[in-house]
């Protein structure tokens, strides 16, 4: 199991056009990535390409989440994500 | 040639083909089982194809979006493919649901844990609702709800049209509004007034109108006529050349013999503002002040409002803007001031009242109308909405003074204000007749309905005799007190007139109607107004009075108006 870290950057948190940009990009990866709050239990994990999961995490800006991926490709795939999810998408 | 009759609320005379405006997506019977010549694995495969159909319209849309509505489109996009959704419906499916009844049952159960969770999400609910109405449309093969796409211009016909419809109105592609139900005062006529379309509203049997019939529509006649006829042809390209001279307003409301009245804007914005100053507006007679708090969950900063205030004072220097304060509730809920469980939300905690349930909004506002005011050239007034008391008058004007406002005024729309304006007129310096909800209130009669369009017409003897009983309280209070109107009916060209001669003094209206209203006021002297005032108010019914100071005005049919 891969484990990444990310501190979410947009201004508007993981809400709206940021949690789309990021939910479609990981429909787009070959492995099947969770998403956390940094600090909730593990039950708490949800399937990162649900934008509808995304909302209901409630991540704002400068929140850490954890993301879990396994499998071939996974640690290609969550450094994108990462990259994506460090990144202000409003100004994109 | 068939010909169908409503209610004339925004004037034009015009040709084009008929989209009807796709039904609401209804719920599938409850419970309803897979059909029996239909496995699980097809009834998934029609979810998860729907599930792409509508995926793909919706980014579609958004990549011709903007802003936050090119947001929304793509967050509602990828709602359309969210396994957990699709999985909800799928597992229904196994369970033995239909196709249909898997999605409207999961996607009522993920917007109503979102619902839950409030604030912005709650928001969201409604947009999962969206998505689920375009995966039953898929999924039984009928278009998507929402204004039909088509290639050519044509008249967009429904039962009634939402703010939610209209929102993405383009007036490049959709040429008339016809509604079979809505009234008079209805968001229809409203929206068609603001973008200039011809509008017929409460017209019974368009519905059954096939897509592609050609039509003519008059606006002002309030007809629908199948099958136009060469008289009509003719009227429509007549229109199309007025129309561009009716845009020009001369900056100058006059009667004929030069009585003065003040021809202002109704607006919603600086952007309103900078377009209603190049219409010609004389000031602005209605700031709409929602736009600042709408949309938000928390109430904005004095500095925020500071700065959109002020971008409206800066479009007229020197001309007089006034401001009405916050009017949330009813068919404006603002979620941190007003109640969205109230029985009755016409009735209820709204405009100037929220003030006692949720105290200091007001004063902040008037704080930042009062800093947005010293640091432009334009007169500011202020009023408050929903004034029902000579005694709340007395409040709002102590208030005014204390943000250092010197021009305090009230809204006429409940009834009790008008009939009691002496003594209201007597704590502020002025009033400005809101007549849509004036009618709603002395009709008793829902704006929205269409069975009861009748009655709410701002040309009804009561509703006329209210708008006398102002005046003559401005009168008997003997400081010449101005007494305005900013409600639809100053944007009605024969109404104005009967207005002005009833003794209003300015007439506030979206800008679209300046130009119209300017010629026709200008085409008779203040005595005739005064003539046709009492014409109207000595009719039987708000029908004959209409037709009788039309018939007095025959400038209305040269103008198409």
């Amino acid at each position: 199991m891969v484990e990444r870290k990310a501190t979410i950057a947009s201004l508007v948190g993981l809400h709206a056009r940021p949690a789309a940009i990021f939910a479609e990009a990981v429909g787009k990866v070959s492995v099947d990535v969770t998403i956390a709050l940094d600090g909730d239990p593990a039950d708490g994990e949800m399937d990162a390409s649900s934008i509808l999961s995304l909302m209901s995490l409630g991540a704002s800006h400068g929140d850490i989440v954890v993301l879990h991926a396994e499998g071939p490709g996974a640690e290609e795939a969550l450094d994108l994500l990462v990259t994506i999810l460090e990144t202000d998408l409003d100004s994109v | 040639m068939q010909t169908f009759a409503g209610v004339g609320v925004s004037p034009g005379r015009v040709i084009g083909i008929v989209r009807q405006m796709p039904k609401p997506v209804s719920e599938p019977p409850t419970g309803e089982f897979c059909a029996s010549a239909t496995t699980a694995e097809d009834a998934a495969a029609a979810v998860r194809a729907a599930s792409k159909t509508v995926h793909a319209e919706l980014k579609r849309r958004a990549d011709g979006a903007h802003g936050s509505a090119k947001a929304v489109l793509e967050a509602t996009a990828q709602m359309a493919v969210d396994p957990m959704l699709i999985n909800a419906a799928v597992k229904l499916i196994n369970g033995g649901a239909s196709a249909e009844r898997a999605v409207w049952d999961a996607s009522a159960s993920v917007a109503e844990t979102l619902h839950n969770l409030g604030g912005y999400l709650a928001d969201r609910a409604t947009d999962v609702l969206d998505v689920r109405a375009r995966l039953v449309a898929a999924l039984r093969g009928v278009p998507a709800p929402g204004i039909p796409v088509s290639d050519v211009p044509f008249i967009l016909v429904a039962e009634d049209l939402a703010p939610a419809d209209t929102a993405t109105l383009d007036p490049a592609k959709v040429v008339a509004l016809v509604t079979s139900g809505g009234g008079p005062q209805s968001h229809t006529a409203i929206i068609a007034r603001a973008l200039g379309l011809p509008a017929v509203v409460a017209a019974a049997g368009v519905d059954d109108l096939a897509d592609g019939t050609l039509v003519y529509l008059d606006g002002a006649a309030g007809t629908v006529s199948v099958r136009p006829d060469a008289a009509q042809v003719a009227a429509a390209e007549a229109w199309a050349m007025t129309a561009a001279t009716l845009a020009v307003f001369n900056g100058n409301g006059s009667t004929s013999d030069g009585h003065l009245v003040p021809l202002l804007a109704n607006v919603g914005g600086a952007k309103d503002a900078v377009q209603a100053a190049a219409a010609g507006a004389q000031g602005v007679g209605l700031l709409r002040t929602e736009f600042c708090f709408l949309g938000r969950e928390l109430e904005p900063s004095i500095e925020d409002q500071v700065a959109a205030y002020r971008g409206v004072f800066d479009a007229f220097p020197g001309k007089k803007v006034v401001v009405r304060t916050l009017d949330a509730g009813a068919d404006k809920p603002v979620p941190f001031l007003t109640d969205a469980t109230e029985p009755n939300p016409a009735l209820g905690v709204r405009g100037y009242r929220t003030d006692w349930t949720s105290p200091g909004v007001l004063a902040r506002q008037l704080e930042a109308i009062a800093a947005a005011a010293e640091g432009s050239e334009a007169q500011v007034w202020v009023m408050a909405p929903m004034i029902s008391t000579a005694q709340e008058a007395g409040s709002f004007a102590s208030m005014c003074a204390a943000a250092g406002l010197t021009t305090p005024g009230v809204m006429v729309e409940v009834p009790s204000a008008a009939l009691t304006s002496e003594a209201i007129l007597g704590q502020v310096e002025f009033a400005s007749l809101g007549t849509n909800d004036l009618t709603q209130y002395t009709m008793a009669a829902d704006r929205q309905l269409g069975p009861l369009a009748g009655l709410n017409s701002p040309w009804q003897p009561a509703v006329l005799m209210l708008i006398g009983l102002t005046v003559a309280g401005s009168v008997a209070e003997g400081h010449h007190k101005s007494v305005g109107v900013c409600g639809e009916a100053a944007a009605d060209p024969a109404l104005a007139v009967v207005l002005v001669g009833l003794g209003v003094s300015t007439l506030s209206m979206t800008p679209r109607a300046l130009a119209a209203v300017g010629a026709v006021l200008g085409s008779v002297t203040l005595g005739q107004a005064k003539g046709l005032a009492k014409l109207a108010l000595a009719a039987p019914s708000a029908t004959e009075a209409r037709a009788r100071v039309r018939a007095k005005l025959p400038i209305l049919d040269t103008l198409g108006v």
